[in-house]
């Protein structure tokens, strides 16, 4: 019973990468405004639920062939390992360090641990939210 | 060099083994294992003569420096007697392993790397200075004891005496650790060493006694006293290699080393005295006699091990009465007592080690370990023989073995029990006496028993499940060693005594010597034609004999015993008492659903919170502060709660879920109302990811018409609701009349900028300020994710679960 969606399918082809840049530019604006690895993590699954909604599981599975489990793994290693990094420096477990660098193209920027932190915060909801929902969407 | 690192050689060495047993599968793993043990053995034996001086060796590395918790080292006597039987035991053992185990059919990387652990466990539990790394070490001995035991993981008795060794020295290590913390209350200090300098104080104790028992309990667990004692039979289930590693040599003995090691701290009180002998008697006396009911070789020698256990520990109960005998020290008798002990610790490990490799080479080689099937097999395996013969004769009390000598010392140690006029030794000391002898007279039995039944009489091969035959040669080199050892120490116990023994009786009884040179014990196998001691050993030697020899006559009478009051019984009462009970406990209140377990929880939050709210006096509701209520506040208000109405009466699923979304939404917008940007967004997101999952989970959900199981009102439900409800509005209103304490939030306004260099306040405290909690949070998702694939991708259909039982 699949009813025709072609508005909904021809809309996400565009929307789905609009809310995806949107959730990257949220992730890294998230320390100075809102935003941050939490929301940009839920707005990327948003967007990939989207495409869930207007395409099958299938075939968003063959479009982003992804292991949510591992990302989970991934994110999860990545945010432990910046707290944990600081201990090689001999300074307490989870302190952040951050510094003013000129970068080509973008300028003075700040370059901080803790977007790195964030990084493995924002893969783990992205893992773990779309985990839940592939879980149970191919449960039969 | 600093000697607390060696410590953890063998642990480090553990983390190679898988790699090298997957790599290199053509060599036995371990002969690369049995480098660890070698070499650390060649280490400790260097540091002999420093110690024969009476110094110690101290060394520390800081573990967690803020809890005042470290590694110290502190190698003296007894550790390093202690240290030096660990490796070179270990070093025997694992020589033997390497014929025991085969390489292709067991794990052997298991089985090494669990050894390894032992090895560490064991060196940190003899050096540790500091009772919380000691404590530390004993429970990781349990542990790794636990796993060995359970090696063979498929066999039902495997697991199950794993399991019941763990339950019965985790059980004591924590009254141990009881007993830690109050010295270290009492005390102020972490250090034994300093507990011990400050000993006359803390007798004074009102904890003192409470101390004293709780670190017993430990001790006796762990070397398997009476009545503690029924998980060391059914720990024979481990390889041979391990039981006789761990289960005689080294790991039962970590109680024995920790009553020595605290003896000057606790000498002085008649409770130790009297339990530490007391029990240590008993022991002695019930597993010599129940070692002749067994049937099992292994078993035999797990009884026997209780027994010997028992020997040591009453002597080092003796040896804690020196400490009362006052002026007349030099002649003190009890001097011996502890000497007696160390020294039959010595002898112990190696006629019991080599007893428990020949029962591993006969069960190996004749496929039964069964006495009954047993039989001569003195012709078919000649040095298994030899070996057992001299292993037994030592282990009963003969010359010319090494066994003799600390049997004889035991003798005199608790002849002289009775000439202590303090605490009623002096009337009890007598059937104490008794009590030693008979025991000696069981000792005697089944040590021919054990001998005389496997490798004489008559050979049953229809009954061995093998062809009987000698063991390979590599298997026979450990035992021989030690089976060496037995007979050189007869000759030669002053070696042995002035070395090893007389360092270590100086680290249990500092109060009556300052140095080596003043401990003038000599052994001599030789007192003399009245000495008493040389009378009760032929008054042992003729009764066991003629004990042996109408053994068949009397044996069966242990059938006789009544089987439900045993303390195996008990322990499996208590085992199954506990799992039925908190499984009907559980029960009770865990029934399957979620709007019971919602319940208890907003039942928790009323109680809690109001009962607090109360008890602090904090209800204070004043309007003055509060801004006026705006119209559009009071429209998205009513959405609010007329979408919650709707959830709860909507006819149909679909259009609930709608409204949970509209609830949702709404307070997404009260949240941009009030200038939380980061909140509203989140909001947001997730209300839209949540609805989307809803309305995946809907497909799934049963088809119920909801007309049919309409909702019925229940006012304990409603009255809970009401309950959650008022709560939050009081703690609201009352949080927002009163400041109590200052808002954190000008520190993170000061700061957010020039420490945590960012601007967003909100994400700054995820990331940074509290990022312990973020990174929890994020945890507990990641699990929560695994929870969800582990209920719905691996759901065990009703033909799996009974597939998977029968596997079992």
């Amino acid at each position: 019973m699949k009813t025709n969606d072609v508005i909904l399918q021809t809309m996400t082809k565009v929307i789905f990468f609009i809310i995806i840049l949107f959730s990257i530019h949220i992730f890294f604006a998230g320390h100075y405004a809102p935003g941050g690895g939490f929301v940009g993590g839920l707005l990327t699954s948003s967007g990939i639920v989207l495409l869930l909604l207007a395409f099958d599981l299938k075939t968003v599975s063959s479009m982003l062939p992804i292991n949510y489990t591992v990302m989970v793994a991934i994110g999860l290693l990545i945010a432990l390992g910046t707290a944990a990094g600081s201990i090689f420096f001999n300074v307490p477990f989870f302190t952040h360090v951050y510094d003013y660098f000129t970068l080509p193209l973008l300028g003075k920027q700040s370059l901080h641990t803790a977007a790195l932190f964030d990084a493995g915060v924002y893969l783990v909801v992205v893992g773990v939210t779309m985990t839940i929902i592939q879980s149970i969407g191919e449960d039969e | 060099m600093s000697f607390v690192y060696l410590i953890f050689i063998p642990m480090l060495a553990a983390l190679l083994i898988p790699f090298l047993f997957k790599k290199l599968s053509g060599i036995h793993t371990g002969w690369f294992v049995l480098i660890v043990p070698v070499v650390l053995f060649g280490i400790y034996t260097t540091l002999l003569p420093k110690v024969q001086e009476g110094e110690s060796i101290t060394s520390s590395f800081e573990w967690i420096p803020s809890l005042d918790i470290s590694f110290i080292s502190y190698i003296d006597g007894l550790s390093l007697l202690f240290s030096l039987l660990i490796t070179g035991i270990g070093a025997l053992v694992v020589l033997y392993s390497i014929f025991y185990l085969d390489k292709t059919r067991e794990q052997l990387h298991n089985f090494y790397v669990y050894l390894m652990l032992f090895m560490t466990a064991m060196l940190g539990v003899v050096q540790s200075d500091h009772i919380i790394s000691l404590y530390f070490f004993w429970e990781l001995t349990s542990i790794s004891s636990f796993l060995l035991i359970g090696y063979w993981y498929k066999r039902d008795r495997s697991r199950f005496g794993a399991l019941k060794s763990m339950m019965i020295t985790v059980f004591g290590g924590l009254m141990m650790l009881g007993g830690f913390l109050l010295l270290s209350l009492m005390g102020d200090t972490y250090s034994i060493r300093e507990l011990i300098a400050q000993a006359p104080e803390l007798a004074n104790h009102e904890w003192f006694v409470w101390s004293l028992v709780l670190v017993l309990l430990g001790a006796f667990t762990k070397s398997a006293q009476f009545p503690f004692y029924i998980w060391l039979p059914d720990a024979m289930e481990a390889p041979t290699p391990v039981s006789a590693y761990l289960h005689s040599a080294t790991m039962v003995k970590a109680g024995i080393y920790l009553v020595a090691r605290l003896t000057p701290l606790y000498a002085s009180s008649e409770w130790w005295i009297w339990l530490v002998t007391g029990i240590g008697l008993l022991t002695l006396f019930w597993g010599s006699f129940f070692a002749l009911k067994q049937t099992d070789l292994k078993g035999i020698l797990a009884f026997s091990t209780v027994s010997q256990l028992g020997l040591i520990m009453s002597l080092l109960g003796a040896g804690a009465i020196a400490f009362h005998t006052g002026i007349d020290r030099e002649n003190s008798i009890f001097k011996y007592a502890a000497f007696a002990a160390i020294f039959h610790l010595v002898n112990h490990a190696t006629f019991k080690g080599s007893l428990f490799m020949v029962a591993g080479i006969v069960d190996h080689e004749t496929g039964t370990r069964d006495i009954r099937k047993l039989g001569g097999l003195m012709s078919l395996m000649p040095i298994s023989f030899t070996i057992a013969l001299i292993g037994s004769f030592s282990m009963a009390g003969l010359p010319p073995f090494n066994g003799f000598l600390s049997k004889e010392m035991f003798l005199s140690g608790i002849l002289s029990i009775h000439e202590f006029n303090l605490f009623a030794f002096d009337t009890w000391g007598i059937p104490l006496l008794v009590v030693a002898w008979v025991a000696s007279v069981f000792t005697f039995v089944y040590s021919f028993y054990f001998v005389f039944r496997t490798f004489t009489g008559k050979h049953k091969p229809d009954l061995l499940p093998k062809e009987a035959h000698e063991a390979p040669l590599g298997m026979l080199i450990s035992p021989t060693i030690l089976g060496l050892l037995v007979v050189a120490i007869f000759f030669i116990p002053n070696l042995i005594g002035d070395t090893l023994v007389k360092p270590a009786v100086l680290a249990v009884q500092p109060f009556l010597y300052t140095s080596t040179n003043d401990i003038d014990i000599h052994i001599a196998a030789w007192h003399g034609l009245e000495s008493p001691e040389l009378w009760m050993t032929v008054g042992i030697v003729a009764l066991g004999l003629l004990l042996y020899l109408t053994l068949s006559k009397w044996q069966p009478l242990y059938g006789k015993f009544p089987q439900g009051f045993s303390l195996n019984r008990l322990y499996d009462s208590v085992m199954d008492l506990s799992e039925t009970g908190t499984n009907r406990f559980s029960n009770l209140y865990m029934t399957g659903y979620m709007r019971s377990y919602l319940v208890y929880m907003f039942t928790g939050i009323i109680i809690l919170t109001i009962s607090t709210v109360f008890i602090k006096d904090a209800f204070d509701i004043s309007f003055a502060t509060l801004a006026p209520i705006r119209f559009y506040e009071l429209i998205i208000a009513l959405v609010l709660v007329a979408g919650t109405v709707t959830i709860l009466v909507a006819k149909s699923r679909l259009t609930s879920i709608i409204a949970l979304g509209a609830v949702g939404y709404s307070v997404a917008l009260f949240f941009v109302i009030f200038n939380a940007p980061d909140l509203a967004l989140t909001q947001l997101v997730i209300e839209t990811v949540s609805v989307a999952l809803f309305l995946l989970a809907f497909y799934h959900l049963p088809k119920l018409n909801r007309h049919e199981n309409r909702m019925k009102f229940r006012l304990g439900n409603a009255l809970v609701a009401f309950g959650v409800g008022v709560t939050v509005t009081i703690v609201a209103l009352s949080a927002h009349s009163q400041k109590l304490v200052r808002s954190i939030s000008s520190y993170y306004e000061k700061t957010v900028y020039t420490e945590a260099g960012g601007g967003n306040i909100v994400n700054v405290i995820l990331v940074d300020y509290r990022g312990f909690d973020t990174l929890f949070e994020i945890a507990v998702l990641s699990i929560a994710s695994l929870g969800i694939i582990g209920m719905i991708k691996l759901r065990l259909t009703k033909k799996k679960e009974v597939n998977r039982i029968e596997n079992e």
